[in-house]
C-alpha cells in the first residue's frame, strides 16, 4: 500500500483552495451545485444508441481558452480539461499570477486522445476491398492523418496545453492508468506538499466520454451500459459505465502559502491512499479497500462518502459490500450524475467533497434503490473512493477546516 | 564512513540493480561493449513493410518476440527483461516480492493497428462504418484487448511478476519519462516512505502510426542509407532523430538501506529537477530559459556547483533545434567549461528510445563512472560550427568521471535532469 496521511507532527496542513468544474452538469461551482440540489443528469440515450453517454454542457471556450489557435491545437479531452485547469485558477485566485504559475507542481491524470475515425474506417474498409499493397497502411496515414493530431492525443500535452495556456509552469507530469491515476495524482502532489517539497499544486484530469473509439475499448471488455440509463446502485446483472466528459481541477496549497496571500480554504486534503488488488477471488477487491479505509485517519465528526463506483461489474458488487460494512456514512455515487469519467472520476470526487464541506451539506441523494440515504447537518469529514473498472483502489479523506 | 544524509539532510539515494534492453542487446554487458565500440543499433526496419514512408530506419528491438505482437506487449517484455536484470544484481527483497514501489515511465498505449484489422475483418463486410465496429466489439470475443490496451497494463503485470508495493504509477512525461520515474522514485526514498523504489522506463513503439506521426511533425531523420549514419548528434547535417526501442530498470535505495544489507552501490542519484516550458507544443523557448533553470535546479538539488560536473550524457536527439539548443542552454549554465566538459549522446548509437531514454542513458551514464570511459557519438564527422560542446566524437574516451549530468527534453514542455555520481558526497 502506498499512503499519505498528514496527520504526523511537523507534516504541513494542506488546504484545496481552488476548484475548477466543467461537466455534463454544467460548468463552475454554482452550475454543478445546483444541478446537484435539483437531481438533474445530462444523459443522451440517442446519439450513440444502444450506449449511454453523459454529454458535456457546452462551455464558453474563449472565455478560458482566448486563442483560437490554441483551440485548433487540442482536441475535445484536452480543451475540456485546459478549461476547467483554468476555472480552477480563477477560484484559487492566481489565474496570471506569474510568480506562483511559474511555482505550480502539476500532476495530471490522463487518457490517450481522441482517433480520427474516418482515418482508421477509410483504412479498414479500403483493406477489406482488397487494398492490401505491403505500404497501404503507410500511404493512407501519411496522407490522411492531420499532422498535428498527435499533439492532441499524447497524454502529457493536457498538462502541455495548460502550461500554454494558462501559464503554469513549475514541473509537470502525467500519471496514466485509468481510475487510479487520479488518485495517484493527488496523492503525489500531496506527499510533495505536506512534506514541504512543494508549495502548490494543480492537480485533475479531463475526459472526452463522447467518443466511439473509447465505447470500441471499453465494449471489449463488455464495461459498457447499454439502452437505458439507470443509477449506479440501480444497473442490473452485468452492469457497466455511461461514459462521462467532464474536466476536474482542484489547487493544492500549504497552509501556509494559502494564509501567506490570504486564500480561503474550501477544504482540507488530509490523506490520499491507493493500493493495487490483485482482484483474484471475490471478496478482493473488498478487502483492500477496508485495508485503505483503516489507513485514513478518521475522526468523529460528521462523515460521508463520496465514491467513483462505475456501475461495471463485479467491481461494483465488491464495492457495495464494503460500503455495507460503513453504513453510517451516507453515501454519494458520482457515476449516476456525471456519468463515469475515468481518470477523472477521483479528481471529480475531490471536488465534489470540498465543495460539500464549504456548503455546509451534502448534496442529496439520486438513487431508487435507497443505498443512498439523506445526511442531516454539515458534513466534517467525506471520503473519497476511487475503484478503477478493472484495476486500481484509492481513497482521500477531505476534511473541514478546523 | 560517508554520513547516509546528503547536504539537504535528505537519505542519500544509491543504486543498487540496473538492467538495459535496446536495438544493442539484452543486458548491460553486451549493452556496454558494443556502445564503447561505437556500433549502432539502428537498422532498415523489417517488422513491417516501409513503403511509403520517409523514414525507413529505427532502433527497434527485433531480438524481442511477443505474440501476438503489440507495441504495449512488447514494452512488457522489454520491462520484464530489464527489471530481472536489475533485481538479480540487486539481490533485494525476495522472488516476486520487491519491497517497494514501482514508477513505470511508458509510452500511452491505444489500440493498434494488427488489432484493430482484427476487428475490422470480424465485421465480414467490404463497406462498413465505425458503428459496425463498435457493434462486434463485445461479447468476449476481444476481452484480451481491453486489458492488454489499458494504461495501466503494463504496470499492473510488473506489479504482479515482482510483487512491488502499493499502487503503481504509469506516467508519461514524453521524451523525459525515464528520468521523472527514477525522480519519483529518489523523491519517495528521501521522504522517508520507504527504502527502495524500482523505477522502470520502456519504450517499444515502433510501429507505423507513430513513425508516420513523427515523421508529419518534421521530427524524424530521413537519412535512410545507411541507416547506422542516420542519428548524427551535433553534427551540422543532422536531420532529425531516429525512433528507437528500449528498457531500463534501476533499483535504487537510501544508502542506509544498501550498506545495511551489504548491497554493492553502483552509483549515486545525486540531484534530480525539473522546469517546464510553456512556450510551444514542440519547440523550446528561444531563450532557453526552462532549459536552463532546469539544469541549474538539478545542481542545486545536488548541492553542486558547474564545475564540479565533469561529463554530460546529452539529451542529443540529433534534431536541429535540440542539439543547438542543449549547447546554448548549457553554456549559460556552464560557461566555459561547456567547450571543456566531454559530452556524448547515446542516441549516436541507440537512437531515441522516447519514453525509456531517461532511465537507458541514466544507465550509460553509471556504467561510464564505473568504467571511467565515455562511450563516443558516433557519425560526428561534420561538427556544428555552432554547437562548441567537447564532443566525445566517434571514439570512446577515457576520462577521470565523477559526476554526470543526464538531460531529457520532451515535447509538451518537459525538461528533466539528472546528476549521478559515483559516491556519496
Amino acid at each position: 500500500m502506498t499512503d499519505t496521511t498528514v496527520s504526523k507532527p511537523g507534516q504541513t496542513e494542506v488546504w484545496i483552495t481552488g476548484i475548477g468544474l466543467a461537466t455534463s452538469l454544467g460548468e463552475g461551482l454554482d452550475a454543478n451545485w445546483a444541478a446537484l440540489q435539483e437531481r438533474r443528469i445530462n444523459v443522451d440515450e440517442k446519439n450513440f444508441a444502444p450506449y449511454v453517454v453523459h454529454p458535456l454542457m457546452p462551455v464558453s471556450l474563449d472565455s478560458q481558452i482566448p486563442k483560437k489557435g490554441d483551440q485548433r491545437q487540442m482536441e475535445a479531452w484536452q480543451r475540456i480539461g485546459t478549461y476547467a485547469a483554468g476555472l480552477a485558477l480563477d477560484s484559487a485566485g492566481i489565474k496570471g499570477n506569474k510568480d506562483i504559475l511559474s511555482r505550480i507542481d502539476m500532476v495530471v491524470a490522463a487518457g490517450g486522445g481522441e482517433r480520427d475515425l474516418n482515418v482508421d474506417v477509410g483504412v479498414l474498409t479500403a483493406e477489406a476491398r482488397g487494398n492490401n499493397a505491403p505500404g497501404f497502411l503507410n500511404e493512407k496515414l501519411m496522407s490522411d492523418l492531420r499532422p498535428t493530431l498527435f499533439l492532441a492525443q499524447l497524454s502529457n500535452l493536457l498538462a502541455g496545453n495548460i502550461a500554454i495556456v494558462h501559464g503554469v509552469c513549475g514541473t509537470s507530469r502525467t500519471f496514466m492508468g485509468e481510475e487510479v491515476a487520479g488518485a495517484d495524482a493527488a496523492r503525489i502532489a500531496l506527499t510533495r506538499i505536506a512534506s514541504g517539497e512543494s508549495d502548490i499544486a494543480l492537480i485533475g484530469g479531463s475526459h472526452n466520454g463522447e467518443r466511439k473509439d473509447l465505447l470500441v475499448l471499453y465494449e471489449f471488455g463488455d464495461f459498457n451500459l447499454k439502452d437505458k440509463f439507470a443509477p449506479i446502485w440501480a444497473r442490473k446483472g452485468r452492469g457497466g459505465f455511461a461514459l462521462g466528459s467532464g474536466g476536474a481541477f482542484l489547487v493544492l496549497e500549504s497552509r501556509a502559502h494559502a494564509e501567506a496571500r490570504g486564500a480561503k480554504p474550501y477544504a482540507r486534503l488530509s490523506s490520499v491512499v491507493a493500493d493495487l488488488s490483485r482482484r483474484r477471488q471475490p471478496g478482493d477487491m473488498t478487502a483492500t479497500l477496508e485495508k485503505l479505509w483503516g489507513k485514513l485517519p478518521l475522526g468523529k465528526g460528521k462523515g460521508a462518502i463520496i465514491t467513483g463506483a462505475t456501475g461495471a461489474e463485479p467491481a461494483t458488487e465488491e464495492e457495495r459490500a464494503f460500503l455495507k460494512g460503513h453504513a453510517e456514512f451516507p453515501v454519494r455515487a458520482t457515476g449516476t450524475m456525471f456519468g463515469h469519467t475515468m481518470e477523472t472520476q477521483f479528481p471529480l470526487g475531490l471536488a465534489l467533497a470540498a465543495l460539500s464541506i464549504s456548503r455546509g451539506a451534502l448534496f442529496p441523494p439520486n438513487d431508487s434503490t435507497r443505498l443512498e440515504i439523506e445526511m442531516q447537518g454539515a458534513p466534517t469529514q467525506i471520503v473519497v473512493v476511487g475503484a478503477g473498472h478493472w484495476r486500481g483502489e484509492g481513497m482521500a479523506l477531505v476534511e473541514a477546516v478546523g | 564512513m560517508t554520513a547516509p544524509r546528503d547536504k539537504l539532510g535528505r537519505p542519500i539515494v544509491v543504486v543498487t540493480g540496473m538492467g538495459i534492453v535496446t536495438s544493442l542487446g539484452a543486458g548491460k554487458a553486451d549493452n556496454w561493449a558494443k556502445l564503447v565500440a561505437g556500433e549502432s543499433g539502428i537498422r532498415t526496419i523489417s517488422r513491417f513493410p516501409i513503403d511509403g514512408l520517409k523514414t525507413t530506419m529505427a532502433g527497434s528491438v527485433d531480438f524481442v518476440t511477443v505474440d501476438p505482437f503489440s507495441s504495449t506487449g512488447l514494452s512488457e517484455r522489454m520491462a520484464d527483461i530489464a527489471t530481472e536484470e536489475a533485481l538479480a544484481q540487486a539481490g533485494i527483497g525476495s522472488k516476486g516480492d520487491f519491497p517497494g514501489p514501482l514508477f513505470l515511465a511508458v509510452a500511452p498505449v491505444e489500440v493498434e493497428w494488427p488489432q484493430r484489422r482484427e476487428l475490422g475483418r470480424a465485421v465480414g463486410q467490404q463497406d462498413f462504418n465505425y458503428d459496425d465496429l463498435l457493434r462486434i466489439s463485445g461479447g468476449g470475443k476481444f476481452a484480451p484487448f481491453h486489458h492488454r490496451f489499458m494504461f495501466a497494463s503494463v504496470a499492473d503485470h510488473l506489479a504482479d511478476t515482482f510483487g512491488t508495493k502499493g499502487s503503481p504509477i504509469s506516467l508519461s512525461t514524453a521524451c523525459a519519462s525515464g528520468a521523472t520515474s527514477i525522480q519519483l522514485g529518489v523523491e519517495a526514498i528521501r521522504r522517508g516512505e520507504t527504502d527502495a523504489a524500482l523505477c522502470v522506463a520502456t519504450d517499444g513503439t515502433v510501429n507505423p502510426e507513430a513513425l508516420v506521426r513523427f515523421s508529419l511533425l518534421s521530427a524524424l531523420s530521413t537519412q535512410n542509407d545507411p541507416p547506422q549514419a542516420a542519428s548524427k548528434p551535433f553534427s551540422k547535417n543532422r536531420d532529425g532523430f531516429v525512433m528507437a526501442e528500449g528498457a531500463g530498470a534501476l533499483v535504487l535505495e537510501s544508502y542506509e538501506a544498501a550498506t545495511a544489507r551489504g548491497a554493492k552501490i553502483l552509483g549515486v542519484i545525486a540531484g534530480c529537477g525539473e522546469l517546464t516550458d510553456s512556450f510551444h507544443r514542440t519547440r523550446s523557448s528561444p531563450d532557453g530559459k526552462p532549459i536552463i533553470g532546469c539544469m541549474q535546479k538539478t545542481l542545486a538539488d545536488a548541492g553542486m556547483e558547474p564545475g564540479q560536473i565533469d561529463h554530460i550524457n546529452a539529451h542529443g536527439t540529433s534534431t536541429p533545434e535540440n542539439d543547438k539548443m542543449e549547447y546554448l542552454t548549457a553554456a549559460a549554465v556552464f560557461g566555459d567549461l561547456a567547450q571543456k566538459i566531454p559530452v556524448t549522446s547515446n542516441k549516436s548509437m541507440v537512437g531515441h528510445t522516447i519514453s525509456a531514454a531517461g532511465a537507458v542513458e541514466a544507465i550509460f551514464s553509471l556504467l561510464t563512472l564505473e568504467h571511467q570511459l565515455i562511450p563516443p557519438t558516433i557519425n560526428y564527422d561534420v561538427p556544428d560550427p555552432a554547437i562548441l560542446f567537447n564532443v566525445v566524437g566517434n571514439k570512446a574516451r577515457e576520462a577521470r568521471v565523477s559526476a554526470v549530468m543526464s538531460n531529457s527534453f520532451g515535447f509538451g514542455g518537459q525538461n528533466a535532469s539528472l546528476i549521478l555520481t559515483r559516491e556519496p558526497a
